[in-house]
């Protein structure tokens, strides 16, 4: 096995765990990047995802801004805003805010909407607030498809920070972009399995979260 | 917008030719992926403890960054084609499966138990009774699909190349025209659209008996949007409406 040597080799040298080319060094940027481009997202997102699905208006607008979205070539508006915008942090979170707000976005509106109507309308005629309803008996019901938006979310953002490193970037993608240009396939190697190992922790983290955030009940109606 | 057009002679492509790679190294791999998710699909319906382990397996595959999967496989695969369709045929899968299973569960009951009574075999059945109803949710889940392979081919060019309109970008770097950039960004979203307009046709071409814009195909599309995004979405969807379409 071929990538197994690479992968043992680039992660028993010493050097690469140090510095600011070091393996810690560049996930923690890493992670902050993404952090960031997922709060910014979603502090867009949910708010008007929880309120169209509250209303269950604006599906057509939603409708669109799914295929909208869908259409936009992440990379290509990374390197459009890279070419435009010069070498800062903002061309980068530009496009991986934009390709985090769709699934935050629809899959909000989406699990608000399809909340089952009963206790909805029992909450209503117990005299419960719009606010009410929606935080304390749409949002709980809601949350497991919530958290699957928001983790597609994370997912596609910690991936596509990989991508980021090409515009000079720091962050694990600076393995595979740098390895690439040196010829130096075991860093190239590491720096995936990185980013592999990095996806793969956001799946757990948000595996947690459910675990925990989702209500007992909830979890046992459907599958989470 | 001086040579927008004026593709430099290094791809060793023109700008038609570069269309066509593009398409070519994008939707072979949703095809096959397709083609892979249709006996998944009915697999994961009949045994239906099978269900939630394939979709994390799916799951997972598609949370491997495109990057490190590409240059995982330049080892087994060289810089080729194959190298990019892989993945994308993969990631493809995340979409299609569920998409496959909800359209199965949507047919009625009394339509399979008639196809049962009429003494029509399960493979003809699957054929020719579930796939045709099951249409609607296939086509939203080849919409997304589609359109996330053909903004993903073009992280191909980070690995030589490899990204058919993707490698503009790169050339627009290297020659510091962004002019190219931005054809490269038009393009592949003039692609994505327009695949996307020819499905939607296909939906209303192959289910006839529906109305041209109907809401539950919207519906479809919408929730199938939601995501590459989460297999779980359409479970815990699929599970919530059920009841929703007993009463």
């Amino acid at each position: 096995m071929n990538v197994l040597n690479f992968i043992e080799s680039f992660f028993s040298d010493s050097a690469h765990w140090s510095g600011y080319d070091g393996i810690p060094q560049r996930m923690w940027e890493h992670l902050q990047y993404s952090a960031a481009a997922l709060a910014i997202a979603a502090a867009i997102g949910l708010p008007i995802g929880l309120i169209t699905g509250h209303t269950g208006r604006g599906g057509n607008a939603m409708a669109f801004v799914a295929a909208a979205a869908r259409a936009l070539p992440t990379f290509g508006l990374l390197v459009l805003m890279f070419v435009w915008l010069g070498l800062s942090v903002l061309p980068v979170m530009i496009p991986l805010v934009v390709l985090a707000i769709p699934p935050i976005l629809i899959t909000t509106y989406e699990a608000v909407r399809t909340v089952d109507p009963s206790p909805v309308d029992a909450a209503r005629g117990m005299g419960m607030s719009q606010a009410g309803i929606l935080f304390q008996v749409e949002v709980p019901a809601a949350l497991p498809l919530i958290l699957s938006g928001l983790r597609s979310a994370a997912i596609q953002i910690v991936s596509t920070a990989t991508i980021a490193a090409y515009v000079s970037l720091g962050g694990v993608g600076r393995y595979i972009v740098d390895g690439l240009y040196q010829r130096d396939y075991e860093k190239v190697v590491g720096g995936a399995t990185l980013t592999a190992v990095l996806a793969l922790f956001v799946l757990v983290v948000f595996w947690a979260v459910g675990r925990t955030a989702v209500s007992p009940g909830v979890r046992r109606h459907g599958a989470v | 917008m001086n040579g927008f057009f004026d593709i430099p002679s290094d791809l060793q492509s023109s700008y038609l030719g570069l269309i066509s790679t593009h398409l070519q190294e994008a939707l072979i791999p949703v095809l096959v992926g397709f083609l892979l998710s249709l006996p998944i699909g009915l697999l994961c319906v009949r045994v239906r403890w099978l269900y939630p382990p394939v979709l994390w397996t799916t799951t997972v595959i598609y949370a491997i960054p495109s990057l490190a999967f590409f240059v995982v496989l330049i080892d087994y695969t060289g810089l080729s084609k194959l190298t990019v369709m892989i993945p994308l045929c993969l990631y493809s899968l995340v979409v299609l499966v569920p998409s496959v299973v909800d359209g199965i569960r949507s047919v009625p009951e009394e339509t399979n138990a008639a196809a049962q009574a009429m003494g029509i075999g399960l493979v003809r059945r699957y054929l020719q009774v579930q796939l045709p109803i099951a249409v609607p949710a296939i086509i939203a889940g080849l919409r997304v699909a589609a359109a996330s392979s053909i903004s993903l081919v073009s992280v191909g060019a980070l690995i030589g190349n490899q990204g058919a309109l993707g490698n503009l970008l790169t050339t627009a770097l290297l020659y510091q025209r962004p002019v190219l950039a931005l054809n490269s960004v038009v393009t592949t979203a003039v692609l994505a659209v327009l695949v996307d307009a020819l499905l939607v046709l296909a939906r209303r071409l192959l289910t006839p008996w529906m109305p041209p814009s109907d809401s539950k195909a919207r519906r479809t599309a919408l929730r199938t949007a939601a995501g590459p995004t989460a297999p779980d979405t359409s479970t815990t969807a699929g599970t919530a409406r059920a009841p929703e379409r007993a009463s």
